[in-house]
């Protein structure tokens, strides 16, 4: 693994989306809040640029004409055919009545807990050090022998 | 008492229509007054789905059958009957009511009382919601009425909260909702606007079913009225495939506009619509299996004859091609999923019954 710097976080706004190259990997670097979230810009479902979409949140129901917004900005809807992914965890989902135990777990429920969508996003291990964000690459085998001469 | 054959619910099957001379009975003094002075009985009040001598509307071998032999004729143990009477084309809501009223009690004296094997329809217009949730809670009391039936082409999409006061009446008395092939004539039969042939028509009927069913899921009827079960009669079923692949295919992407569909629209049909089986548009054996290979499964399927309209020649209804292991469902045990007063008729139980000690 490797680590990149790839944006500095007051250059960052909330809300943002960004596609960033970095080591010849494609990353979709997404800025919630406090708090950023790496997958690689392209969906598992028809190759599309995630980058190129929109956050939005989920809408849960008690039947007809009830309308509540949860997760705000937490889904990463792709701009070909609308498949939405957890930020969070690259999941897609397809079962908006899912999400509802997730809101509160996102980190201690078990994947076979839940019915989720058929696509999983690969996340990037991101984190914020300092002002930089910094993205944990792992290494294309073929670009290995040259970035280790260079570092 | 069931014969030896397995048990066969008839899930749609037509009354001869009353003449409006026959209603008089079933009216009060001033809507007989208004029938016979305004010479109603001189008007046929006929929907024109089925022209007299078109060759859908008689099946040579009903030919001769009167409703007693009709019911013979296949061994039926239960018919669902319905009369598909052209006053719920009136525009006067006043009379329409009355005179659905009327066919409604008619059918009870002339044909349920008289033909145990007959369960019946309420027979109601989806132009006044509050006229029909009266004329239900009317009947409702009568457990020989199994369903509530209203006409496939209306003015107002049958998803629409217009009609709920109606869905929730038959959910509230364990009554099905049953849509019949038809319309009132003065909206066009396509939604892209009139045809000009008979030949049309008919064709264009199994897609308005299309519509009701996309409509139905959309609009979130069954999520509102999670007990309520609906009926499509005469609606042909190998639409089906494709229409619900497309409407999951489109929930998946539009969901957070229809929130209510917490799961894909094939899973929250499945179990509360049902189909009757005739008239059954694949050619062949082979493309019944494949078509029934793409639905996935048989459970939504009612036998169903449509006495005495032309859909099968020959002397059997059930098409070459059904599995085996899917007849008892077909021919009975759907039924009873798809009707709460069959599954609660003792009669029917008992019928049933015998039938599984016969299989």
């Amino acid at each position: 693994m490797t680590r990149h710097v790839v944006a500095s976080v007051d250059g960052f706004p909330d809300k943002g989306i960004r596609r960033i190259e970095v080591a010849g990997r494609e990353i979709c670097l997404i800025r919630v809040g406090d708090e950023f979230f790496a997958l690689l810009d392209r969906c598992p479902h028809a190759g599309a640029r995630l980058s190129g979409g929109r956050l939005s949140g989920t809408v849960e129901s008690d039947g007809p004409g009830d309308y509540r917004l949860c997760r705000k900005a937490e889904m990463l809807k792709c701009p070909w055919h609308g498949w939405e992914y957890d930020v969070r965890t690259g999941q897609s989902w397809s079962d908006p009545k899912s999400t509802r135990t997730r809101a509160y777990a996102v980190e201690a429920v078990a994947g076979g807990e839940l019915v989720k969508g058929p696509y999983v996003a690969d996340i990037v291990p991101v984190e914020v050090e300092d002002e930089y964000v910094v993205v944990d690459l792992p290494e294309p085998a073929a670009r290995r022998a040259d970035a280790s001469t260079k570092e | 008492m069931p014969s030896r054959r397995p048990l066969r619910i008839d899930a749609d099957f037509h009354l001869p229509q009353a003449e409006v001379g026959d209603l008089l009975p079933f009216l009060d003094e001033y809507w007989q007054m208004q029938v016979v002075d305004r010479e109603l009985p001189s008007m046929p009040f006929r929907l024109t789905s089925y022209p007299a001598n078109a060759p859908l509307t008689r099946n040579p071998d009903f030919e001769g059958l009167d409703v007693p032999a009709a019911l013979d004729r296949f061994g039926t143990g239960i018919a669902i009957a319905s009369m598909l009477h052209g006053v719920v084309a009136l525009h006067n809501p006043d009379m329409r009511a009355a005179l659905l009223s009327a066919v409604n009690d008619y059918v009870a004296a002339a044909w349920l009382d008289a033909e145990p094997r007959l369960r019946g329809s309420i027979y109601v217009s989806g132009e006044d919601p509050a006229a029909s949730v009266a004329e239900i809670e009317r009947l409702s009391g009568d457990r020989r009425f199994v369903q509530v039936l209203m006409l496939a082409m209306q003015e107002i999409h049958h998803g629409n909260r217009h009609y709920w006061p109606i869905y929730e009446a038959c959910q509230k008395h364990g009554l099905t909702l049953a849509i019949h092939a038809g319309g009132l004539y003065r909206i066009p039969p396509s939604v892209s606007g009139w045809p000009s042939y008979q030949f049309e028509d008919y064709v264009m009927q199994s897609m308005a079913f299309e519509n009701i069913l996309t409509g139905f899921l959309g609009e979130g009827v069954f999520q509102k009225f999670p007990d309520l079960r609906v009926v499509f009669l005469e609606s042909g079923f190998a639409w089906l495939p494709t229409t619900i692949w497309r409407n999951d295919k489109t929930w998946r992407g539009v969901r957070q506009e229809v929130p209510w569909l917490d799961r894909k629209p094939s899973e929250i049909m499945a179990g509360r619509v049902f189909l009757s089986l005739q008239p059954v548009d694949p050619p062949g054996a082979e493309e019944l299996r494949q078509i029934l290979k793409h639905i996935g499964s048989t459970d939504m399927l009612l036998y169903s004859t449509d006495y005495p309209h032309r859909q099968f020649t020959g002397g059997e209804p059930l098409p070459t091609g059904l599995p085996e292991e899917a007849l008892p469902g077909i021919l009975a045990g759907n039924a009873l999923k798809a009707y709460p007063r069959l599954a609660a008729d003792p009669a029917v139980r008992q019928a049933a019954e015998a039938m599984e000690e016969t299989t």
